[in-house]
């Protein structure tokens, strides 16, 4: 049937409008200029080229292209002209060193292959600090940045260290008897030597002022411990030792004090003859620690200051005034008395940067006899003094300063009052900067002293009072590079090498007659006559009790919004910002990458018009806030909306906002904290203001509740899992076979025959839910050691991040995920108030303080893999040992695996990551590339990859013991994941082995697969997760 | 390594003795003529016997000394003159021979001087040596430097060569002259068929072959699906050979013989490419290793030389001096004075970097020889890659080979469980997963 309607696609062609003809008879509107580009016609005629000519060369030039590409490149290789001893081209060498750049402090292994770094691991010979965190196991990539400073520099231009040492001895003894100060602004180095050369150089100059400067301050509880315990450290605590843990504020699973207690603590989450810890915080940003807790009560930091007090009244005596909410009071009672029923086997730690809260903390503690808290060997690895840096402020301000050396520090960046700062600049006639980078202050002052990697580097470190660690090179140094420490020889006029300096120091007074070869190969040395000597005698009387407790409850007064600035696991105080791993990591919490951000609770962010929404893509977009702190620049910033976040709190990390040249554009993300940390205090009093734009976050977990599929993370309580039987909490999936229940385990339910297994290796990867802190060393470790590329932000908004290990996160919607998982179960119908339509609505959305689990994921290494079947190409197959290969030079990209995999662990390369310049990261400079482990191959665009369960380590190892003719041992087995889990979480090895730990963690009854309905059967175990929520 | 090392010193000594100098015996006479007018001053010493010296020479004193040349001592051609020179007898010689450190402890001025110009490297006490012996060694010394009798390499051989290609070219002239001629005559022919006005029969004309071939178009299917297929075969042949490099011989920045260290010395191809009984990389010697031998070895034997230069067109010694070159070895003053400039290689097997081979596994623990994958190495003037290293040939040999579990540890377990599982007692490489993509994809 025809039809008369007339369709038109714009007003001008329904009225006939002359435009449209033209339009239509005209495809280009304007004229191709044509004459642009091939003259006008003339000249084109007279031309010798002739159109045939052209397509001649044409031809010609791609035959002879075409054909020269036939020929294979000519590779060179070049020996050594005399082989060091050591290296020996294909084999690994591991050397034991320590990183102390002022922040991170840890005794490290380093993985080296013909001579450089390519891998950090942890020190197992180390009693404390040997376990490297993410920004550790990243660190080695710092090393090969492309935007170090190659070389020493006067405003801007290179000099020689000559030049240097000439210049700057000259104005030092210019300065000697003018009265004026000479400052050394420092990082803690808690270095035996560097503090004795420093006092040889006061003594060589006098008027010599030490100023130690720690960009996060720890300030108050070091003020705390000294004014009780007569010496600068911070107390130290041992989980290991704690049944019960409250925690005021301390993110002691993240970067409080240090960091390093996470191993001690998850060894008393694991439940052993029915008894794990019980963790209780309270505090205002969701913190790792508040993830793991059992119990998490957020309140603001006035609050959590009235807490604590109110804790103290408790446990030690004394009264307090306090007007906290009831159920928070409620809360603390409850606390109280499950510390008192602990006893000695009780702890409470507190973040809050105030001398009285924490010295509340250490007479709790002290109260209540714990044997977690280990005041005798005081945490040495920080010891930076907030009031020493503001007089230097002021001194430079007022001219007192002659000369300011600064090493490890970047004031300009990490200081409120940079301003002040670099006016005080001015008035000095010498101001000299150790750094590795152009940073912020670097550009702000005299000279730029290029200093080495601390892989460089030569060093010593005192981490507690009597467990020292050296710090050795494991490469020579790449640039033309100096040490404070030898600069700081060269001006005391000592010609000794650095390294024999250090010998001689050790020899006289460390090592106690120990061996100083030993100690360098260990990397670690305790002195146990040290740490008992001194402390016991300097040990003070305490402050009257309550005096700081009645102090700390009338100091909290909370106005409008409180502010608390954190550290993030990834970037920490910001110093590694141009490390692209560390960029890319996702924040564990949050699960965003490259960005820091305001974190605001639900009610808050609907009370002040934010909103957090997701784009088609699914990426996820975010209004801006004006921050502002009184007197000081507001700063405006992205909000994400953080289940968990106390109402009336807000948080942002440090680290981020680097702005200077030596910080490529693409890493130069996020907003610079420290422009709030007035004065050195991380809790601040803010008015928050809705700005206008959006803001695009690279998150890369788009669902954030479980959904109450309790399948996925199975959890329960301590108290059913003492009780119940097995099966009960541990539940094994059903599926019907011939209308009968049979368990999917069983072989009847199977879709595929299995193959004998029992002959040779079975790898199996065991990740205890329990243990696991989400602390994400596992993520970089695999980024280290399988060439994982980084996509940038832009691609990881499109969900197209290549991590082959993710931790996720989830959150409950309800307040737990057990009443979540009752919920679904409760579902009746479409419609009404148990109609799962709404129902389902309701379980996406977070609670405002939900449990929250982490779990890592990997390829799970399924003996009936979905992704093997239908690979058109068989480039995905099973290995015998149980490992599921994937073989990158027969995978032609059809993503048909990524599509049937239930985990959602392959990844693809969408682009070349390497050598393009899109992709403006370590892969593509010479330097960035020499991290590249030279045992796994560098994947091409158009293919897919995936964990492969270290295979390169497994058959080394097999190799290895082949070659010595011998039965391999449990534990030779490691993944670059297990090796690098400090907190007892992830092991590996072969379970055809009857006695190795992973076969036995096979059989336990917390045991149980990755969506085991499937009926995969995954070479990866899980751990049921169990709480210890019950309130004693 | 160290036996490997000492069968080398044996098999160069070997060869140096193979340095005879056929008119020996016939100059025997008038050279020693020429001692006796020449060194009056020895007519009373004892006269030694040059062929005994010579072996003790081989035996005792090579190590340090040449005849011509530095070495860690100082070069011994007519060292008897030279000290005579000096004013010292052959008394002297046997005390320094016998006890060198105790005549430079004695003060003995000159003694000292050649303790310190060797900085101050004492030479081996030989109190074994009798006086006689040492005659031996003087006498042999004390020989006149023959003319290096090097055969021509342009005798015969060049000769022949020329000949043959004399003889081929007169051949062909011949030829050449002969169908001229036959040309000629019929031209001649025709011409007096002409003119006699005989009548040549005349072909009669027949349709053209090719016209009957396009005709039977049976005939052009066949053979259109033959050409397709034969073009096809090649177009593959031709294509799966793209980047198999078998038969790769680049000319290396030193031209080093694989034939003279492997072959005729028998240095064992692990004492240079240590690295592949630990590493996944054999490595290439580096030049420290090459100067343990050839710090001593600065000149091959004529023999050698003249080998060299006829067959392969090469200088060996000139290619020792590349090598002192590129170490920074100073030879005049034996130290490594010089800057060293590495040698840049060219890289003959290469495997893409998706594959990951490693030597140590198959080396030590497979026992596999090297000859196995790169040929006879040891007859190789120049190497060249021998093998296809494509994957159906690493997969064929897995295959195929049997892995060598016997007194090893590890495999006790794996072997007994899979032989009962093949019903075999010995497993290939296949069987024990050798297979599997993941064992070398990674």
């Amino acid at each position: 049937m025809s039809s008369n309607k007339k369709y038109w696609k714009s007003v001008e062609e329904l009225k006939d409008s002359s435009i449209v003809e033209t339009l239509k008879q005209n495809e280009f509107v304007q004229e191709i200029p044509t004459d642009e580009f091939l003259g006008d016609k003339e000249t084109l005629e007279s031309s010798s080229t002739s159109r045939r000519d052209f397509l001649k060369y044409v031809g010609f030039s791609t035959a002879a292209a075409s054909l020269a590409a036939c020929e294979g490149p000519v590779v060179k290789s070049i020996p050594y002209v005399v082989q060091p001893d050591r290296i020996i081209p294909g084999v690994a060498n591991y050397y034991a060193t320590t990183i102390a750049n002022g922040f991170d402090f840890a005794s490290v292994l380093v993985k080296t292959r013909e001579g450089r770094p390519i891998k950090i691991e942890n020190n197992t010979l180390a009693a404390t600090n040997g376990h490297a965190n993410a920004r550790v196991n990243a660190s080695v990539l710092d090393l090969y940045d492309n935007k170090r400073v190659q070389g020493p520099k006067k405003g801007g231009n290179a000099i020689t260290w000559s030049d240097f040492d000439a210049e700057t001895t000259q104005a030092l003894n210019g300065l000697k008897d003018s009265g004026k100060q000479i400052v050394l602004l420092t990082q803690t180095y808690a270095s035996p030597s560097t503090s004795k050369l420093v006092a040889q150089f006061s003594q060589k100059y006098g008027n010599v002022n030490h100023v130690v400067y720690d960009a996060v301050s720890e300030s108050a509880a070091l003020d705390a411990y000294q004014a009780i315990y007569g010496e600068r450290g911070l107390a130290n605590y041992d989980f290991e030792k704690a049944m019960t843990i409250v925690s005021v504020g301390a993110d002691f699973l993240g970067d409080w004090q240090g960091g390093g207690f996470d191993a001690g603590y998850s060894k008393m989450r694991i439940p052993t003859n029915g008894k794990m810890s019980r963790h209780i915080q309270f505090e205002s940003n969701m913190s790792l620690s508040g993830a793991n807790a059992d119990k998490r009560v957020p309140l603001t930091p006035s609050q959590q200051k009235q807490a604590l007090a109110k804790l103290h009244s408790l446990l030690v005596g004394g009264s307090v005034s306090t007007d906290l909410p009831a159920n928070i009071e409620a809360a603390v009672q409850k606390a109280a008395s499950q510390l008192i029923k602990a006893g000695s086997n009780g702890v409470l730690v507190t973040g809050l940067q105030d001398v009285n809260a924490q010295t509340v903390a250490l007479e709790i503690n002290k109260k209540l006899g714990s044997k977690a808290f280990d005041p005798k060997t005081p945490i040495k690895t920080r010891q930076g003094n907030n009031k020493a840096v503001q007089t230097l402020i002021s001194d430079m301000k007022s001219g007192k300063v002659g000369a300011i050396i600064m090493s490890g520090v970047n004031p300009m960046y990490t200081l409120p009052n940079a301003k002040d700062f670099a006016e005080g600049l001015k008035n000095t006639s010498l101001s000299v900067a150790f750094t590795s980078k152009e940073d912020e202050t670097a550009i702000v002052v005299q000279y730029i002293a290029a200093a080495p990697h601390y892989l460089e580097s030569w060093g010593d470190v005192q981490f507690k009072k009597g467990h020292y660690a050296l710090m050795q090179p494991t490469i020579r140094p790449l640039f033309d590079t100096r040490q404070f420490q030898d600069a700081l020889l060269k001006w005391n006029g000592n010609d000794v090498a650095l390294n024999d300096y250090i010998k001689t120091t050790w020899s006289d007074s460390i090592l106690n007659g120990g061996s100083y070869n030993k100690a360098l190969h260990d990397g670690v040395f305790v002195n146990e006559s040290k740490s008992i000597l001194t402390t016991e005698e300097v040990e003070q009387d305490e402050t009257p009790a309550g005096n700081a407790a009645r102090a700390l409850a009338a100091s909290a007064k909370g106005r409008g919004v409180e502010l608390t600035l954190y550290s993030k696991v990834g970037m920490g105080d910001g110093q590694q910002a141009n490390n692209p791993w560390l960029q890319e990591f996702p924040d564990p919490i949050t699960r965003t990458s490259w960005d820091n951000y305001l974190t605001v609770s639900k009610s808050d962010a609907k009370a002040w018009g934010i909103v957090n929404e997701n784009e088609a893509t699914g990426a996820l977009n975010g209004s801006y806030v004006t921050l502002t702190v009184k007197g000081l620049e507001s700063l405006t910033v992205p909000v994400i909306i953080q289940p968990g976040q106390a109402k009336g709190s807000v948080g942002l990390a440090f680290g981020y906002g680097r702005s200077s040249e030596s910080i490529k554009p693409e890493m130069q993300t996020g907003k610079n904290a420290f422009k709030l940390y007035n004065d050195f205090n991380t809790v601040q009093n803010v008015t928050i203001e809705l700005a206008t734009g959006m803001h695009e976050f690279a998150c890369v977990q788009l669902q954030n509740t479980l959904m109450g599929r309790g399948d996925i993370i199975k959890e329960t309580t301590l108290e059913v899992f003492n009780t119940k039987d097995k099966h009960y909490w541990n539940e094994v999936p059903m599926v019907s076979l011939n209308h009968q229940e049979t368990p999917v385990t069983s072989p009847d339910v199977d879709l595929w025959d299995s193959f004998d297994r029992s002959i040779g290796h079975h790898f199996n990867l065991s990740i205890d839910l329990n243990a696991c802190t989400g602390c994400g060393a596992c993520v970089i470790a695999c980024h280290a050691e399988n060439n994982v590329p980084v996509v940038g932000k832009e691609e990881i908004r499109r969900s197209r991040d290549l991590h082959w290990l993710r931790i996720d996160r989830y959150y409950s919607s309800e307040d737990t995920f057990a009443q979540d998982d009752a919920k679904k179960e409760g579902f009746s119908g479409l419609f009404g108030d148990n109609g799962s339509l709404g129902g389902f609505g309701e379980l996406e959305d977070p609670a405002d303080n939900p449990q929250v689990a982490f779990q890592p994921v990997m390829c799970q290494h399924c003996n009936h893999a979905p992704c093997e079947t239908v690979c058109p190409v068989a480039a995905t197959v099973h290995g015998r040992q149980g490992q599921n290969h994937m073989a990158y030079n027969r995978c032609v990209g059809t993503r048909y695996c990524a599509n049937n995999c239930p985990y959602k662990v392959r990844r693809f390369n969408w682009f070349l990551y390497n050598g393009n310049d899109e992709f403006d990261y370590h892969m593509n400079n010479d330097l960035g590339r020499m991290v590249i482990n030279p045992d796994v191959t560098v994947r091409s665009r158009g293919v897919m990859e995936k964990c492969s369960m270290c295979i390169q380590k497994t058959q080394k190892t097999i190799l290895d013991a082949k070659r010595d003719g011998r039965v391999i041992k449990d534990g030779e087995f490691q993944t670059a994941c297990s090796a690098a889990c400090s907190n007892g979480a992830m092991n590996f090895g072969d379970i055809n082995d009857k006695d190795s730990k992973v076969a036995k963690l096979l059989k336990d009854d917390r045991m149980y697969h990755l969506l085991e309905s499937v009926g995969t059967k995954p070479n990866v175990q899980y751990h049921t997760k169990v709480r210890n929520i019950k309130e004693a | 390594m160290k036996k490997s090392y000492q069968s080398l010193e044996v098999n160069s000594r070997y060869n140096m003795k193979q340095v005879i100098h056929r008119k020996l015996s016939a100059n025997f006479l008038q050279l020693s003529l020429i001692f006796l007018l020449a060194f009056s001053t020895s007519l009373f010493a004892q006269e030694g016997d040059p062929v005994e010296g010579k072996k003790l020479f081989r035996a005792n004193c090579a190590s340090c000394h040449k005849l011509d040349g530095k070495m860690t001592g100082p070069a011994l051609r007519n060292v008897e003159t030279r000290l005579v020179e000096e004013g010292l007898d052959r008394a002297w010689i046997y005390a320094w021979v016998k006890n060198s450190s105790g005549v430079i402890k004695s003060g003995d001025a000159y003694a000292n001087k050649i303790y310190n110009e060797y900085k101050g490297a004492a030479m081996t006490a030989f109190p074994q040596f009798s006086n006689t012996d040492i005659d031996n060694i003087l006498a042999y010394t004390a020989e006149v430097k023959k003319p290096v009798v090097v055969e021509t390499p342009k005798g015969v051989p060049v000769q022949s060569g020329n000949s043959n290609k004399l003889i081929l070219g007169a051949l062909a002239l011949l030829f050449a002259l002969l169908a001229i001629a036959l040309f000629l005559v019929n031209k001649t022919l025709r011409r007096f068929a002409d003119d006699k006005g005989v009548a040549l029969a005349e072909k009669t004309k027949r349709t053209p072959i090719w016209k009957v071939f396009i005709q039977n178009q049976f005939l052009v299917l066949v053979s259109t699906i033959i050409l397709m297929l034969a073009s096809a075969y090649f177009v593959y042949g031709f294509f799966m050979q793209v980047g198999v490099n078998q038969g790769y011989e680049p000319v290396q920045p030193i031209h080093f013989s694989h034939r003279i260290h492997a072959g005729e010395n028998g240095v064992d191809c692990k004492y240079c490419h240590s690295s592949a009984r630990v590493s996944k990389h054999s490595g290439i010697p580096s030049l420290n290793v090459c100067m343990n031998c050839h710090k001593t070895i600065s000149n091959v034997v004529d023999e050698t030389q003249a080998k060299g230069l006829s067959e392969y067109g090469v200088n060996y010694n000139s290619e020792i001096e590349k090598l002192y070159k590129a170490s920074g070895w100073n030879v005049e003053e034996q130290d490594y004075t010089e800057t060293p400039s590495p040698v840049k290689w060219i890289q003959i097997h290469k495997l893409p970097d998706f594959a990951y081979f490693n030597h140590s596994q198959h080396v030590v623990v497979g026992g596999i020889e090297c000859q196995t994958c790169h040929g006879p190495i040891e007859e190789m003037e120049i190497v060249s890659q021998h093998a296809p290293l494509t994957m159906g040939w690493c997969i064929n040999c897995h295959r195929e080979t049997n892995v060598k579990v016997k007194d090893n540890a590890y495999y006790t377990k794996i072997h007994e469980q899979l032989s009962k599982k093949y019903g075999v007692e010995n497993l290939t490489a296949a069987q024990m997963g050798g297979l599997e993509c993941g064992k070398c994809h990674y």
